[in-house]
């Protein structure tokens, strides 16, 4: 199976594991990841105003890209996962964004919506299969206690985003099930890290981080995944009393198949 | 109502696409809000201010900015509500004007750590300035 697929700009810099990782068990799982070619920066948050335009277009280039090659495309970060679905929505169903866009990129053929848009998590469920992932796996990781850390962008808006049930999702405890360990459900796993916040008052990102942190060990995990660099930083830099190891989710599932 | 802040509400409600009028003001947006504790004016109030056109007081307002958009009051509103697209459309009101950035590009420096992924500096700076 082939996707195209769209790094963004974190991938490239700070969070280069989740990349790298997420490339090699690509490959040993039989997919391939065609880097788009001239990507440009999603924004890394969804701009929610009608009247804003520009600031979708790098968005809606990728996607028409994406569409060109007759291929779905694959994301990884939350947060690129997010502006890109999020926009391609609007390129569906909202006529005031879909023909300003298109007015102003002036491509061969309006782009209206129609690439899909996949999350990594969701091409491992729905393309591979989390039954054929288990066949996969050389190197289960029994024992481990690992909560999985969802935050916001993956899951909201549902209607928009259908990745899982927003409230009670069970896609990253599927995985970790697939790569052998033990998922540890804990109520704040649906929570926000805080995100930006961190730039312009750290006290509230370490307030976020507190919850966070504290619901996890409270129910017993013993390290953390998560598909978000800012979620990473968050959790990283921002835990104050309590502090669990977080990784990339890619970087366990190398693990597991034996490609780290 | 003061004529520029009737003018200003109805910006609002272009901007966001959000009709405050559907809100039956149960206040679960403010009740699931993450960021509750560091606002002026939660949630809820974003949206009843906005129906009754009390856009200034709203601008001058610090709570502008300690909005997560972790989607929490859009997904749990029962109406459909969607009160963060307010918080947004205030929030660009105010920063689209010259000289009105919350943050500015030279403000960076002193925020960077070794790890601080570009993700934060790119959101920060598509929130909090224009």
């Amino acid at each position: 199976m082939n996707f195209s697929y769209y790094p963004g700009c974190t991938l490239k810099t700070k969070a280069k594991e989740l990349d790298m990782y997420a490339r090699k068990s690509a490959e040993a799982l039989g997919v391939t990841m065609e880097e788009l070619e001239n990507w440009q920066c999603c924004g890394a948050v969804y701009p929610m105003a009608e009247d804003e335009i520009a600031t979708k277009l790098s968005a809606v280039r990728a996607l028409a890209a994406a569409k060109e090659k007759k291929q779905d495309l694959l994301t990884l970060c939350s947060a690129c996962h997010h502006v890109l679905k999020r926009v391609n929505d609007d390129m569906k169903n909202n006529e005031y964004i879909r023909t300003r866009a298109n007015n102003y990129l002036k491509l061969d053929e309006a782009y209206e919506g129609e690439t899909n848009v996949v999350h990594y998590l969701e091409m491992l469920r729905d393309t591979v299969g989390f039954d054929n992932l288990k066949k996969a796996v050389v190197n289960p990781l029994k024992g481990r206690k690992i909560g999985a850390f969802y935050g916001c962008l993956l899951l909201r808006p549902s209607g928009v985003m259908a990745f899982d049930n927003a409230e009670n999702p069970t896609i990253i405890e599927d995985f970790i099930k697939a790569i052998g360990a033990t998922p540890v459900v804990f109520p704040c796993r649906n929570e926000c890290c805080g995100g930006y916040i961190a730039m312009d008052d750290k006290a509230a990102a370490q307030k976020q981080v507190e919850r966070i942190m504290d619901s996890a060990v409270e129910h017993g995990a013993e390290e953390l995944i998560t598909a978000c660099p800012l979620c990473m930083y968050n959790l990283d830099a921002n835990a104050t009393c309590h502090k669990l190891p977080v990784r990339y989710f890619t970087e366990l599932l190398a693990e597991a198949l034996g490609v780290k | 109502m003061h004529d520029t802040n009737k003018d200003m509400a109805e910006q609002v409600i272009r901007m966001s696409g959000v009709n405050p009028r559907k809100c039956m003001k149960c206040g679960k947006c403010s009740g699931t809000c993450p960021a509750y504790d560091e606002m002026e004016y939660h949630p809820h109030q974003f949206v009843a201010m906005v129906e009754k056109g009390r856009i200034e007081e709203l601008m001058a307002s610090k709570s502008l900015y300690k909005c997560l958009s972790c989607f929490a009051c859009v997904e749990r509103c029962p109406r459909n509500v969607e009160p963060a697209k307010l918080v947004e459309a205030v929030r660009l009101l105010v920063i689209r004007q010259q000289g009105k950035n919350y943050l500015k590009a030279e403000d960076l420096p002193a925020l960077l750590d070794e790890k601080i992924p570009q993700q934060a500096l790119v959101s920060a700076m598509r929130k909090y300035s224009k």
